[in-house]
């Protein structure tokens, strides 16, 4: 018999629920349905909190909290649809949109992209900064995929996936600030990286269009983020998958 | 094993050493002086001791900060039990004079007397640098002559772990690396984690632009970190420390590391320190140049080889540091006021400065003041004090504008809060911080909105980039600065950059981001008309979300 979750009570923007005591505020919400935006939170992974998305009001706290990075308490009571929130998602959207390339019409993910999902539920229309528009180099030097390091938002999905799930540690963040941006290997081609294994993890994870199949026409790009959020779970309870499941995922 | 250092002895002797010459003359050999020529006048005055054959009369001894680093080299000459003459500018034809009229003739050089009544060095009150000026930081013997390493035997042989601890707090003393922390509950955090790998790490990155106070305390009288940094890891249970020192300080580095060396030799540190069961190492870590490697999270990752980017918090350091394990993460400065708390006591300290910051605080005076340089001030002292009478008031007959505390994370103070108390709180609630220490004083010809730009150029450089209100947000808002002081920006823009700003500091992950917008809403906040002023009218009202 596994010994039962231990719970507490606390309340989403005034209504109460129990969340399992050993949770962080993220993960209840998602479990209650309650909708946090968030880009670089991906369950089964380390936690980033780098996107800062998924900021929360608790109480009466003089600072906001990432939903991701908190973990529940008893009594806690979580704000997470203030006025002060939503202005501050939707400039942190648009900051997003304003320093990448982020032009949906002529990207791959068009239609199936998180940040595209992020700005429609922040509810952005504009955005009120100045296009930085970076230039950077586009990397197709692999034979399957393509790295757009001016669509990437440095959530570091791909780091992490390719770290702690698959074991290879291509990616990596160089530089910093606004110069900050994701290499594979030792800052060299994708293509060139012999610790790559072809396994399409980091692609299937990337929230934008910044990682893709190459070949992929506007639109034709669908992220599997399920699948990896699937293996990432049972690899962290040291569950067996049945491939027959994969292959229906897939 | 060697012997341990006995310090009484070591004491005496150095005392009667110095009762041998009738002449002492201490010459700043600290950063600022050296780099005014102070290696020119040390060699002049042995030279010109050697050749009128004063050797038995007089030596000289190189030591660190004299405080007034504008007026540099100075030069400090000392007669046996009596009166003591400072000088000022001392280059290496001075030097000469020095020596053949003072030391010899008992006549002044008029022309470089430096008169050590005036405010400056009156008003100060010298704890953390009392031995600048006085010891020469290379020798051991110096340090333990002014009652060094004291402390350390008093708290190894006299006290357990709990009562330092208690001492600690008692004594009121708050973190000087910015946040303004009690280093009591700090401390006793740590003791109480559990654990048996416990790590102290005393931070010497000191990234604050014009700021060097950490510096002077590590170049200048390393001993005393070092005793500072002994008492904390004996109290807290640590057995391994780290002094984190930024690249750019290479004199800092090699003085801590020979004084680690020396300290080690004398049984004061190593195993069975004093003859106790106490053991302690320590090791010197170099960062590499990146202002965010301050933080302490992102120290932490630093030293343990990785990417300098700061860590989510909580865990926080105490619960689970270097390598998983319980550290405690303090300011050099904080480290260094711990002896004197130790041997003068915890009541002692508390009656300096003000209930609620307790102590006192050393700040790198900077900008358009008559005086530049390093003072050390109770608590509370106001910051008319400080520009007016220690700083000399501005010069060239200009008026004072503000008073900028904090660096890229504090603020800007106008003329009508001059008679605030410079402590934590009341520098909170002017918007600024107290931060580590750098004060940079402006006169009325200095732009506000430049001031800002300024320091918004330094934090969108130094962000790491790993959250996006600190990468993107910096680089938004410089860009506003940058169409408003160019004189192109509009009421929208200016509406924008306020908006901007709240989100930054809002939501950013460290305190780099959470405090980079300081400088501009304080800027803002005082000297709005500024701005405005610059802005273009566009003849459109623009409405926007
Ligand atoms: C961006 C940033 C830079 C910092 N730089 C320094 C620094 O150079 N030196 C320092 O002691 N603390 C610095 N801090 C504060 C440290 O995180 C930490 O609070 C401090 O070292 C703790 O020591 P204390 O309690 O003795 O003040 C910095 C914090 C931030 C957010």
């Amino acid at each position: 018999m596994r010994e039962r979750r231990a719970t507490v009570d606390v309340s989403f923007d005034g209504v109460e629920y129990e969340a399992y005591a050993d949770e962080s505020v993220m993960d209840a919400s998602r479990r209650l349905g309650i909708g946090i935006p968030s880009l670089c939170y991906l369950e089964g992974l380390s936690v980033w909190g780098g996107c800062r998305m998924c900021v929360v009001q608790i109480a009466e706290d003089h600072r906001l909290r990432p939903a991701c990075a908190t973990p529940v308490a008893p009594d806690m009571e979580i704000h997470t649809d203030t006025p002060q929130l939503r202005a501050h998602r939707k400039a942190i959207t648009e900051l997003l949109f304003a320093e990448g390339n982020h032009v949906c019409a002529v990207c791959v993910v068009n239609g199936n992209c998180e940040l595209q999902d992020v700005a429609v539920d922040t509810g952005m229309d504009h955005v009120r900064f100045d296009y930085q528009s970076p230039q950077r180099e586009i990397d197709a030097s692999h034979p399957k995929y393509i790295f757009d390091p001016n669509r990437c938002i440095v959530c570091t999905r791909c780091v992490r996936v390719c770290h702690e799930i698959e074991g290879a540690h291509v990616w990596d963040v160089a530089y910093r600030g606004s110069e900050a941006v994701l290499v594979t290997g030792m800052n060299q081609p994708w293509g060139t990286v012999d610790s790559c294994t072809w396994c399409g993890k980091c692609v299937a994870v990337c929230p934008t269009g910044a990682l893709a199949y190459q070949g992929r026409a506007v639109g034709e790009m669908q992220h599997q983020t399920d699948i990896v959020i699937r293996l990432a779970m049972a690899r962290n309870k040291g569950e067996w998958i049945d491939p027959a499941e994969l292959e229906e995922m897939r | 094993m060697a012997a341990p250092i006995d310090l009484h002895e070591v004491a005496e002797r150095e005392h009667e050493a110095r009762s041998r010459y009738p002449w002492r003359i201490k010459a700043c050999a600290s950063t600022a002086c050296l780099s005014a020529g102070a290696t020119g006048t040390v060699q002049s005055l042995e030279q010109t001791i050697e050749t009128n054959d004063l050797a038995l009369d007089a030596v000289v001894i190189p030591t660190g900060c004299m405080g007034l680093c504008s007026r540099g080299p100075l030069v400090r000459v000392m007669r046996r039990g009596g009166d003591e003459t400072m000088y000022q500018a001392v280059n290496e034809e001075v030097a000469v004079d020095i020596v053949k009229k003072h030391i010899k003739k008992h006549e002044f050089v008029e022309t470089n007397l430096l008169d050590t009544s005036i405010p400056f060095f009156a008003a100060q009150e010298r704890i953390v640098l009392a031995n600048g000026g006085v010891i020469d930081p290379d020798r051991i013997e110096g340090y333990v002559a002014h009652g060094g390493y004291l402390a350390l035997q008093k708290v190894l042989t006299e006290m357990t772990p709990e009562a330092v601890v208690q001492e600690v707090t008692a004594s009121g003393i708050r973190g000087r690396g910015g946040a303004g922390y009690p280093a009591g509950s700090k401390w006793s955090l740590l003791a109480k984690a559990p654990g048996e790998q416990k790590y102290v790490v005393a931070n010497g990155d000191e990234g604050d632009p014009g700021a060097y106070m950490d510096r002077t305390v590590m170049e200048d009288d390393p001993h005393r970190l070092i005793e500072g940094i002994a008492i904390a890891a004996y109290a807290t249970g640590a057995s391994k420390a780290f002094i984190y020192v930024r690249a750019e300080y290479p004199r800092a580095v090699e003085r801590l590391d020979r004084a680690i060396r020396v300290a080690r030799r004398n049984r004061l540190l190593g195993r069975k320190i004093l003859e106790t069961d106490f053991n302690l190492d320590v090791e010197v870590r170099i960062g590499a140049g990146a202002f965010v490697c301050g933080e302490e999270t992102a120290l932490l990752a630093s030293i343990e080889g990785l990417r300098g980017v700061p860590q989510l918090r909580p865990p926080y350091p105490t619960e689970k540091g270097l390598w998983g394990s319980p550290t405690m993460i303090n300011n050099v400065e904080t480290l260094a006021n711990i002896p004197a708390i130790v041997t003068k006591g915890a009541d002692w300290f508390a009656s300096i400065g003000t209930p609620k910051s307790t102590g006192t605080k050393v700040f790198a005076l900077a900008g358009d003041l008559v005086n530049i340089g390093l003072i050390e001030v109770p608590m509370g002292t106001t910051l008319r004090t400080i520009v007016e009478d220690i700083g000399g008031g501005i010069p060239d007959g200009k008026a004072f504008k503000a008073a900028q505390t904090g660096g890229p994370s504090g603020g800007c103070i106008p003329a009508e809060f001059l008679d605030t108390p410079v402590d934590y709180d009341s520098l909170r609630q002017l918007g600024s911080i107290m931060g580590s220490g750098g004060l940079i004083v402006m006169d009325d010809d200095v732009s506000m909105p430049e001031v800002a730009k300024f320091f918004m150029d330094f934090s969108m450089d130094e962000s790491c980039g790993k959250c996006t209100p600190c990468r993107a947000g910096t680089v938004q808002i410089h860009g506003l600065l940058e169409r408003i002081t160019a004189g192109q920006g509009s009421w929208t823009d200016l509406r924008h950059l306020e908006q901007l700003c709240a989100t930054v500091r809002d939501t950013s992950l460290c305190g780099l981001g959470q405090s980079a917008p300081n400088p501009v809403l304080s800027t803002i906040q005082y000297f709005g008309d500024e701005y405005e002023s610059l802005l273009v009218e566009s003849g459109l009202e623009v409405v926007d979300a």
